[in-house]
């Protein structure tokens, strides 16, 4: 496949690996930020070909895993309601809230429908006037843009019987949030290049300068993600804390303009709860008053008061921060599985915890 | 008024069935619109000398050897979808099922749940390709069930068939027989069954040129068990795909699997669904590819003879058997690093990272 299989050549992958070789000569920690970051990581088994002196720490950038079970039981209670279709993003029925998830509910008789776009919810609120259509806007800045543009056309058109349950986080309050962090051992990260595609890099000028730390903007390929590793690499090796730009096939400082413009329209900027984490000041996305009719949480009051507590046992934020690995928690393997997850990092198969969790066996069997 | 002379012998029903466009709850009541209904509709499409004798169960004179017996139920949605349809499916799928034990299929029943208000064309449609499948195999519906649910209460229609067939002498084909050592073939490009599904599936729609592979694999193993009658395993890569089935057997057999990503056979097509929609090839349905775990002294012959059948014509050897890691599947990536392939976990999602 053109402009994909280029940045998984095993030739250009050995070759960057050697020359970050060459470029390392101590121990550095690394975190990319974005799930999907992850998952190439292990998907192409780029962990296990790196320098030792390179770890790679699993970041918060995951938007499934780090919704929080509060806003994931409200979106079970929407979708139990026998008046409302409820549409999401495919790999958020999975997320087990306090008591059930969404296949659950599905099973029990709702309507709980996968889309890939908001503005297919929206056309199924057309095709459905007699049902209210909630969308669980989840994400990242990188899907941000497409669930306001949803709301605004849901508006120009009048189309009254769609609401979104919001649960938008954003990059570098998590990242700030981490900096903050008394015992965090990152020396580097690695930004998410879609979230950059849309905000561009400038917002994390800043931070580089504040907490002295190099961000590189970095892809999803293997390619991609070794090119954005030496990067950081070769930064921190000559002591300097800059942003800089590895995927510059998809990402410019200023990022993309309209995409921003409309999130602004939409949405403001909010103090926000991570799954297993708790709440980071200023770290998401709500509807601006302007658009409140849309707002599923004002539509169905009465979701609003539920109040759900996190797992006591998980320290999947501590995790996140790579302050404690998996197997030092209590819950590990035992009241935390990847089929009955507590938190953010067991919830998702790329996330720290679920890695641990499955290549804890391949290691146990005796063979890495 | 007709003045012409009454034709009494002649006469038929007035209210054939043609006259209902749809299947209506009478067609599952037992009386005479379900006489009917199988009559001019089934028997006519599967007409055989099995079926011809209508009785309650039907009597078989099955030929020497040990028979394998197997069923499976069809609830594919939508019922036609490019490249085949649920009654194409429903005779592959129990055909491939004895052919991976290497029996050869003899007769299969079909079980018939109708919602009410199918369309009759539709369902003729599907009883003439189930016929089709059936000639091609050669295999007869021996035996059959028809019932009929209310609006709402099924999907079109759900077709359950059962399969006898027959095991040559002197061949083992079971889950637990692969050793460390043995060769693992693949029969063909993977993946599109799943992929052609989901480019028709209601909200998913997007164009392509992608096929189901649906297909009898009868012939393929025949063809393999020409080369020896030491094949160790054999399974057909539905649901779960190349990763569900190469777990199964691993676990089965007590081994560990190692393969080449590289070495499988995908489609560019199926490559390219699979990351626009955040999906894994390993992980997508297949309805006419096998995996064979074989002695490695016989893996180029019965390659070989796999190539050189229609069925199997990008067969491709993609790894091995090993001692370690029993119970556990992984692969080398495609840039050289390696992976656990686990089972799934359970429906195929889309990510939205």
């Amino acid at each position: 496949m053109k402009y994909v299989e280029e940045y998984r050549d095993a030739d250009l992958t050995g070759k960057l690996l050697s020359d970050l070789r060459r470029a390392v000569s101590r121990p550095w920690t690394l975190m990319e930020v974005c799930g999907g970051q992850t998952h190439s990581i292990i998907k192409s088994g780029l962990d296990e070909m790196l320098p030792h002196e390179i770890t790679l720490i699993h970041g918060p950038g995951c938007p499934v895993c780090v919704t929080p079970l509060e806003l994931v039981d409200k979106a079970i209670a929407l979708a139990m309601r026998p008046e409302v279709i409820f549409t999401s993003y495919g790999d958020m029925l999975r997320v087990p809230g306090s008591e059930r998830d969404l296949f659950a509910v599905r099973a029990a008789g709702g309507d709980v429908r996968i889309v890939y776009s908001p503005l297919d919810a929206l056309k199924i609120a057309k095709d459905n006037p007699n049902k209210t259509v909630v969308f669980f806007a989840i994400g990242f800045e990188t899907t941000a843009p497409a669930n306001a543009m949803a709301v605004v056309q849901a508006k120009a058109q009048k189309i009254q019987n769609f609401a979104v349950l919001v649960s938008h986080v954003t990059v570098p309050a998590a990242i700030r949030a981490l900096m903050e962090s008394p015992d965090v051992r990152v020396d580097g990260f690695l930004a998410a290049g879609h979230v950059c595609t849309v905000m561009g890099y400038w917002e994390y000028e800043p931070l580089a300068i504040q907490y002295r730390i190099p961000i590189v903007v970095t892809g999803f390929e293997p390619v991609d993600l070794l090119h954005g590793i030496l990067m950081c690499v070769q930064e921190l090796e000559a002591g300097r804390q800059e942003v800089r730009n590895a995927y510059a096939r998809s990402v410019t400082r200023d990022g993309n303009k309209p995409a921003q413009s409309v999130i602004q329209r939409v949405f403001e900027i909010c103090d926000r709860a991570w799954r297993g984490i708790g709440i980071i000041p200023q770290s998401g996305y709500r509807l601006r008053p302007e658009f409140a009719f849309y707002d599923a949480e004002q539509r169905f009051p009465e979701v609003r008061s539920i109040e759900t507590k996190e797992s006591p046992l998980c320290i999947s934020g501590l995790v996140l921060q790579g302050i404690k690995k998996p197997v030092e928690c209590t819950a590990f393997g035992k009241e935390c599985t990847p089929e009955r997850p507590l938190g953010a990092t067991m919830v998702s198969s790329e996330g720290a915890c679920a890695a641990y969790y499955r290549y804890g066996r391949l290691a146990a069997k005796g063979k890495s | 008024m007709s003045s012409q002379k009454l034709n009494l012998l002649g006469w038929t029903c007035p209210v054939p069935l043609q006259n209902y466009p749809t299947i209506v709850m009478g067609h599952g009541a037992g009386g005479k619109m379900m006489a009917d209904l199988i009559q001019h509709l089934f028997a006519a499409a599967f007409d055989n000398d099995l079926l011809a004798q209508m009785g309650d169960a039907t009597a078989l004179d099955l030929p020497p050897g040990q028979a394998a017996f197997t069923t499976d139920s069809f609830v594919v949605s939508p019922l036609f979808f490019p490249g085949g349809d649920i009654g194409e499916l429903a005779v592959n799928g129990t055909v491939n099922d004895l052919a991976m034990r290497a029996a050869r299929p003899l007769v299969l029943s079909a079980g018939f749940i109708l919602e009410e208000g199918l369309p009759m064309e539709t369902l003729g449609r599907i009883a003439a390709s189930m016929a089709a499948a059936c000639k091609k195999v050669g295999v007869k519906i021996a035996t059959g069930d028809t019932k009929v649910v209310q609006k709402g209460h099924g999907d079109g229609v759900y077709i359950n068939t059962s399969g006898i067939g027959v095991i040559p002498k002197g061949v083992s084909v079971t889950p637990d027989r692969g050793r460390p050592g043995d060769a693992l073939l693949v029969s063909g490009s993977i993946g599109d069954h799943g992929i052609a599904i989901m480019s028709v599936r209601e909200g998913l729609t997007f164009q392509t040129e992608i096929q189901s592979d649906t297909a009898p694999l009868n012939g393929l193993v025949d063809a393999m068990l020409d080369v020896t009658k030491d094949i160790h395993c054999l399974r057909d890569a539905t649901r779960g795909g190349l990763a569900a089935v190469l777990n199964e057997l691993a676990l089965a057999s007590k081994v560990g699997i190692e393969f080449d990503e590289k070495k499988v056979p995908i489609r560019a097509e199926v490559n390219a669904a699979c990351e626009m929609l955040g999906l894994d090839p390993f992980y997508v349905a297949n309805e006419g590819k096998l995996v064979a775990i074989v002695p490695p002294e016989h893996a180029e012959a019965i390659l070989a003879a796999m190539r050189a059948h229609p069925q199997g014509r990008d067969a491709a050897l993609i790894g091995e058997l090993v001692a370690e890691h029993p119970g556990l599947v992984t692969s080398r990536t495609s840039i050289g690093g390696k992976r656990v392939v686990d089972l799934p976990a359970g429906e195929l999602l889309p990510r939205i990272c």
